[in-house]
């Protein structure tokens, strides 16, 4: 895939990042803790998903446009390896427990809301377009986020314990969202301090606190991974790679 | 034999919603337009969310309809903006949406309410029509629906939540 242009890793690390945590998120239907909230998790992969899909459409649609080829958004989800996904490593992370699932959650929601405010203006009309219809679901993903970590970090003993742990192991992969690409086209140093404001506040309200000078991971945007992304790209990909273009 | 605009709306009337088949896909607000052009209709559709997984069977749905009236020529397409509102929703549409036992939503102004812990009051329970209820889940059945219920009556139902 001739990806020369720029523009066109910046679309695919959007729409990545939305696909992986969807499939994470995806991971909890018929497994939730309770049905009201297995509901929640499976409409916000949904939501998700459904974003993913708009940007992998429009990111095939520019790819072909500059360079002749043939790519849809199936061709982008399922024939890509590891190497070439873009997303955040934070995306990528197992489930854990469900402090975990929706932490990760919560600082990603969090961090996407600010981020799609900002592409709402940009000068590409069908870019601005989806961050929009995104944006309307996305405040959704944060109150709900918001609202469960606070609930558990200012509940009981063990499940401020397991928020604490959850917290303590996901940070250290919250610094690759604001560490620049070469595709980015958003000052996303800008973004930084009003993301931790807005996530320190919720985590003071839930008897938490941000881990001190932690050390960061990175190398998603780049197509680094964990070992974890691997794992869920074989079973998300099997059937397509072993039957390609199957239909049902 | 060319149809006008009005022809072509008059049949869209016939499609309905799959996930609520007592609304057509009018009363949702989904058609954006409808252009005639040499013979081809081309209909502008547009998702209420992102990840909608009724869009490509609404697709299909009005090609079918359209292929029934003997219009052979249709073209589907998608839009993303403006991004749909339940305030497209028709005034008939919303009463069709209470008389099934789905709450319809609120206007605008009744949207999400950011306020962490708050909710969204005074929904109408569809059965008992009191107003006491409470909001169990901000995602109910599908990805336009919450899920509330009755104080009085004691009934879960849908609401429709505003977007």
């Amino acid at each position: 895939m001739n990806l020369k242009n720029l523009y066109h890793s910046f679309l695919l690390h959007l729409a990545d990042s939305s696909l992986i945590i969807a499939q994470r998120n995806g991971e909890c239907c018929a497994h939730g803790p309770i049905l009201e909230q297995d509901i929640a998790i499976t409409n916000i992969t949904l939501d998700l998903l459904g974003q993913s899909r708009n940007f992998y459409q429009y990111a095939a649609q520019r790819l072909n446009e500059a360079n002749g080829s043939s790519e849809t958004e199936d061709t982008l989800a399922y024939h890509r390896g590891e190497r070439d996904f873009k997303n955040f490593l934070l995306c990528e992370l197992p489930n854990g427990d469900w402090a975990q699932t929706i932490t990760r959650q919560f600082l990603f929601s969090c961090f996407q809301q600010l981020l799609f405010e900002k592409l709402s203006k940009s000068n590409d009309e069908h870019l601005a377009a989806i961050a929009n219809k995104s944006l309307k679901e996305i405040q959704y993903h944060v109150k709900w986020s918001s609202e469960w970590v606070i609930r558990l970090g200012d509940g009981t003993e063990e499940s401020h314990e397991r928020m604490k742990k959850a917290i303590d192991y996901l940070w250290p992969y919250t610094g690759e969202m604001f560490m620049p690409a070469t595709y980015d086209i958003i000052n996303l140093e800008d973004l930084k301090s009003i993301w931790l404001n807005k996530v320190e506040a919720v985590l003071q309200e839930a008897t938490l606190s941000v881990p001190a000078n932690t050390f960061m991971h990175s190398g998603g945007k780049s197509g680094v991974h964990t070992e974890h992304l691997g794992f869920l790209l074989a079973e998300m990909q099997y059937l397509q790679r072993t039957y390609p273009g199957a239909e049902w | 034999m060319t149809y006008t605009k009005e022809q072509i709306l008059s049949f869209l009337a016939e499609v309905s919603d799959p996930e609520i088949p007592v609304l057509s896909i009018l009363d949702m607000g989904i058609v954006r337009d409808i252009i005639m052009a040499d013979e081809m209709a081309d209909i502008v559709i547009t998702p209420t969310y992102s990840g909608c997984p009724a869009m490509d069977a609404i697709g299909f749905d009005i090609k079918m309809k359209l292929l029934e009236k003997g219009i052979q020529k249709v073209k589907i397409t998608h839009v993303l903006h403006p991004a749909w509102t339940t305030d497209w929703m028709s005034e008939s549409g919303k009463q069709k949406l209470k008389a099934y036992g789905i709450a319809p939503p609120q206007s605008s102004s009744a949207r999400i309410n950011r306020l962490l812990f708050d909710e969204v009051t005074g929904i109408e329970c569809p059965r008992c029509h009191s107003v006491n209820t409470k909001l169990l889940s901000e995602f109910g059945s599908t990805a336009c629906k919450a899920l509330y219920q009755c104080n009085d009556c004691k009934e879960p139902f849908d609401y429709f939540k505003c977007h």
